[in-house]
């Protein structure tokens, strides 16, 4: 794919004659249980990249704690492996620092959810421009098996053996309810074509993209998404031009919906649990107020810092 | 001996027959001025000090702060106001008892009273209007209050304040505090055109007509005053050798961060704090950087590490609690070496503990604050002048040496106003670092100079550089290792910086003689009471230094050598400590106060303390006394 020219700021594709291959965004082995979902991710991620064409020194990884923040390990491009549930202010910082650089924020369902719960609904309101992926497997991985907001009720863990108590959180339910939001959407890491598309409209997204990406945790939850696994129909792919639309899925996932992602009531109904699962862009709105547009700063020389210093000290001067 | 009561002569304000005005000349004086909150008297207190401090005299403000945002009125607790302290020669702190004070009632001026705070003799201007209130309950308060004044010597005037205010507002309760500053300018003798002057740089922002009417009740209260009373005091000011500024310490630290080129500033509004992020906020928009609300304390830490990362100078700014809650953050910025300022300005503890107050109870937390071996440094302003400088020189560290750097300012250098010589800028001083060149494939995160640990940060957008920073353990390439003796390595280069940055250091000089029967020994705010308290100590005869710590972590090097020059060695802090002789007190139980307990540990010296949390600044007179009684317990040494 050749590299056209490109925004600086809203776009970080490689502005010179590389032709970047799957090898070039390669970083050490992944070291997650077979089976597990985060390789799907990975997977999906690395076709991204090259797709794109994104320039590995101009893109940046920002990670949690957890199975799947080991993540920006097992790529060659700028990483940042933080602490449980910080991620988000971390990725927040780099782009208000440095808005050129592509943001990718990838979290498990403890760290976004949870932990981080606080951070992650004033990330969806800020609408920074970065893609945030919460590989969420309903379960705590890392530290062996505790229940997660997102576990399914009934099923036993660790610390709660006789069944999850209460009914999981929805992730999507939430991001939807939060003042401008701008991108929400759910995809399947079973669903490999669906999930790099759905990644690649995050990553299209003029601001924050939350994407929540149903996964299986082979050890502890491999059969929470059993049914949809098997029974295609179970699943509703939500299409719009404006959303995610992959023919080639039609054939084995034939439940189709058509929904508008601009209709945010609509999206919420949708969003309610029921017996379907939806993937899909639930919601999207580029026109929504974006805190790193709002907040650049006209950049001003050393002379002109010094003259206007000067100026700050005459209005203190004795 | 009773109060002697003024009655100003109510009638004939012009009288031709009254008693010259004698003027009285002192080398220093204290005031305060109170009132309700929301009167004013901060505002008249602010401007008073800026005027002296134009007029060449040295000043150390002190701001006087209910609990409450908007307490009832006319209660001893809703005390709200400011105190100057003003000199021919530089003020260095904010000294003993105030000599006179302005109150706009007699219940604010009771909880000063009661407080201590007043001198025995004080001169008492007080607003008359409540003697003849229409409440009776207000009557009564008001001879109950008098009667409890004329238990001292205090020399109290009434002032009709309410009632001359009149003249020009409705509702003097918005102006007294400018007709207080016309009769504080008159018994001063203050330039009246350098009044104007500040009411109008403090007013700017305001309509002519503010302007106007305030300037109005200055010249009403200067002219009654000038008729009516007999106090007038001269505190000559001596020209400075050059120019000035006059400023808090968080102007000054805003000053300072802005000075040394900082960009980006993440923050949670926290008491004493804030008012840095204000002075930012306002700044940034026209020095072009980034004052960011973040959600919550840890957020802010944790977008201030980002932007670091990015290569940004970035700052976070916080108080005890907030400082408790960055903690997890912090210890990533050491593990991933990733440059960090943070700015406590500290404040009464622990938990919420006195948000408005000062205290220095934070040397341990942020030197100890994170599990595991996190070293970082740690430096305190001594003065308002330091907290410009100190940010120049935090940062300056943060990036040579990829480190965390801690600020320790407090609630006393954020509120006390003190003019100091103008900085000569620098324009070093905010040059950026970020350099996005290539490096050479194979380049490392952490390719640490093994006598130094120093290394070379890699920041993204720099090709070849690609790497990820993780908090867990890493080798030099920043892999994920915990074995092979990887982490014993990586712990010698994180905590060899500190070693290297000491080695740089000079020894704190020593003030006073360099040997004797005690050392003081301090650090942060505390540093002009201590000082003073040194010179009426040796005024007396005393053989008495002090010597004040401006690097924490590391401490300044020569210390033990220092010490030894001394029979006694004592610190002098605002934190908490056990008195030696309290129940169950012993030499094995006895907590120190944080700079004694780490000298202790460092010198191996018996290092005594003295420590005081009243939540107020230290009085040079209370620490000579305390001085007084440690150097009582020494043996005589004959022909020392």
């Amino acid at each position: 794919m050749s590299a056209g020219p490109v925004c600086p700021i809203l776009c970080a594709g490689a502005d010179d004659d590389r032709a970047l291959a799957l090898s070039d965004y390669e970083g050490a082995t992944a070291r997650w249980c077979p089976g597990c979902g985060d390789h799907s991710v990975l997977t999906a991620v690395e076709r991204l990249l090259v797709a794109e064409q994104l320039a590995p020194e101009r893109t940046v990884f920002v990670s949690g704690i957890g199975c799947s923040s080991r993540f920006p390990h097992y790529l060659k491009t700028y990483g940042f492996h933080g602490i449980h549930g910080r991620a988000l202010p971390v990725a927040t910082g780099i782009k208000l620092q440095r808005p050129e650089l592509t943001v990718f924020v990838v979290m498990g369902d403890g760290d976004c959810t949870s932990i981080g719960a606080g951070h992650w609904m004033h990330a969806l309101r800020y609408n920074v421009k970065m893609v945030a992926m919460v590989l969420d497997n309903g379960i705590y991985g890392l530290t062996k098996n505790q229940t997660s907001p997102t576990t399914p009720q009934g099923h036993p863990s660790n610390t709660q053996p006789r069944g999850t108590y209460l009914p999981p959180l929805d992730p999507i339910e939430l991001a939807l309810g939060v003042t401008n939001a701008s991108f929400v959407a759910q995809t399947a890491e079973w669903v490999p074509a669906h999930l790099f598309a759905t990644l690649r409209a995050a990553y299209h997204h003029d601001g924050f993209a939350f994407v929540r990406v149903l996964q299986r945790c082979p050890k502890y939850t491999a059969d929470i998404y059993q049914i949809a696994v098997q029974r295609p129909e179970v699943l509703e792919l939500l299409v719009h031009d404006d959303g995610v639309v992959v023919p080639e899925l039609e054939r084995t996932y034939t439940r189709r919906l058509v929904h508008d992602p601009r209709d945010l009531a609509r999206a919420r109904e949708l969003a309610m649990p029921g017996e379907r699962i939806r993937l899909g862009v639930f919601f999207r709105d580029a026109s929504r107020d974006r805190y790193d547009l709002i907040r650049r700063a006209t950049p001003r020389t050393t002379t002109e810092r010094l003259a206007l210093l000067d100026a700050e000290l005459d209005a203190h001067a004795v | 001996m009773p109060t002697e009561t003024l009655a100003y002569p109510a009638t004939d304000p012009a009288r031709e027959d009254r008693a010259p005005r004698a003027i009285t000349t002192r080398r220093e004086h204290t005031l305060e001025i109170v009132s309700d909150a929301g009167e004013g008297a901060q505002k008249c207190g602010q401007i008073f000090g800026a005027v002296c401090a134009r007029m060449g005299n040295g000043v150390w403000t002190v701001e006087i702060i209910p609990a409450e945002i908007q307490p009832p009125p006319r209660i001893p607790d809703g005390a709200s106001g400011y105190r100057i302290r003003f000199g021919t020669g530089p003020v260095t702190n904010w000294g003993d008892e105030t000599q006179l004070v302005l109150a706009f009632n007699e219940q604010v001026l009771l909880a000063r009273h009661r407080l201590g705070a007043l001198a025995h003799d004080a001169v008492i201007l007080l607003d008359d209007c409540w003697a003849s209130h229409p409440d009776e309950d207000v009557q009564r308060a008001w001879r109950d209050a008098l009667d409890e004044l004329g238990t001292r010597d205090y020399r109290v005037i009434l002032v009709p304040m309410d009632e001359q205010s009149r003249a020009i507002v409705d509702n003097p309760r918005k102006g007294k505090n400018m007709f207080a500053l016309g009769v504080l300018s008159s018994v001063y003798a203050r330039d009246l055109d350098v009044v104007r002057e500040q009411i109008a740089q403090t007013f700017r922002t305001k309509s002519e007509q503010v302007y106007a009417t305030n300037v109005a009740l200055l010249e009403l209260g200067y002219r009654w005053a000038d008729e009516h009373l007999d106090v007038r005091i001269d505190v000559p000011a001596t020209a400075p050798s050059g120019p000035m500024v006059v400023m808090n310490g968080n102007e000054a630290l805003g000053l300072g961060a802005l000075a040394a080129g900082f960009e980006l500033c993440a923050m949670y509004p926290i008491t004493p704090a804030t008012s840095v992020s204000h002075f930012l906020g306002e700044a940034f928009e026209r020095f072009g950087g980034v004052l960011h609300q973040a959600e919550d304390e840890i957020a802010a830490a944790g977008v201030a590490i980002g932007a670091s990362y990015a290569g940004g100078a970035a700052l976070t700014v916080t108080s005890g609690p907030g400082l408790a809650l960055k903690t997890e953050f912090i210890g990533l910025a050491v593990m991933t070496e990733t440059p960090l300022v943070i700015v406590d300005v500290q404040r009464g503890g622990p938990s919420t503990g006195l948000p408005t107050k000062v205290e220095q109870s934070d040397l341990l937390a942020a030197l100890y604050g994170q599990p595991g071996d996190a070293p970082k440094v740690v430096i305190a302003p001594a003065t308002i002048e330091d907290c410009f400088h100190v940010m120049v020189t935090a940062r300056r560290i943060a990036e040579t040496f990829r480190c965390v750097v801690f600020v320790l300012s407090d609630a006393n250098l954020a509120t006390g106003v003190q003019p100091f010589a103008r900085p000569t800028l620098e324009e070093r001083w905010m040059r950026s670092t970020l350099d996005l060149d290539p490096v050479p494939d194979g380049a490392k995160p952490f390719d640490w100079d093994p006598r130094t640990g120093l290394s070379r940060r890699l920041i993204p957008g720099q090709a070849n550089g690609m790497h990820t920073l993780t908090g867990l353990e890493h080798d030099d390439r920043s892999r994920v290792a915990y074995g092979g003796g990887i982490h014993q390595h990586s712990s010698a280069m994180r905590s060899r910086k500190l070693a290297v940055l000491q080695s740089m250091l000079l020894p704190p000089p020593v003030y006073g003689d360099d040997a004797g029967d005690l050392l003081v020994v301090g650090w942060g705010s505390t540093k002009g009471a201590i000082e003073e308290a040194v010179d009426r100590l040796r005024a007396e005869g005393h053989r008495v230094s002090s010597t004040h710590l401006s690097f924490l972590s590391p401490l300044q090097p020569g210390l033990r050598a220092m010490f030894a020059r001394y029979r006694r060695v004592c610190t002098v802090e605002l934190n908490y400590s056990d008195e030696p002789n309290d129940p169950y007190i012993t030499d094995e139980s006895r907590r120190y106060g944080q700079l004694a307990w780490m000298l202790r540990a460092h010198t191996l010296v018996d290092v005594d303390c003295w420590t005081r949390v009243a939540g107020e600044p230290l009085r040079p007179g209370a620490i000579a006394a305390a001085m007084r009684l440690r150097l009582a317990t020494l043996l005589p040494t004959g022909d020392a």
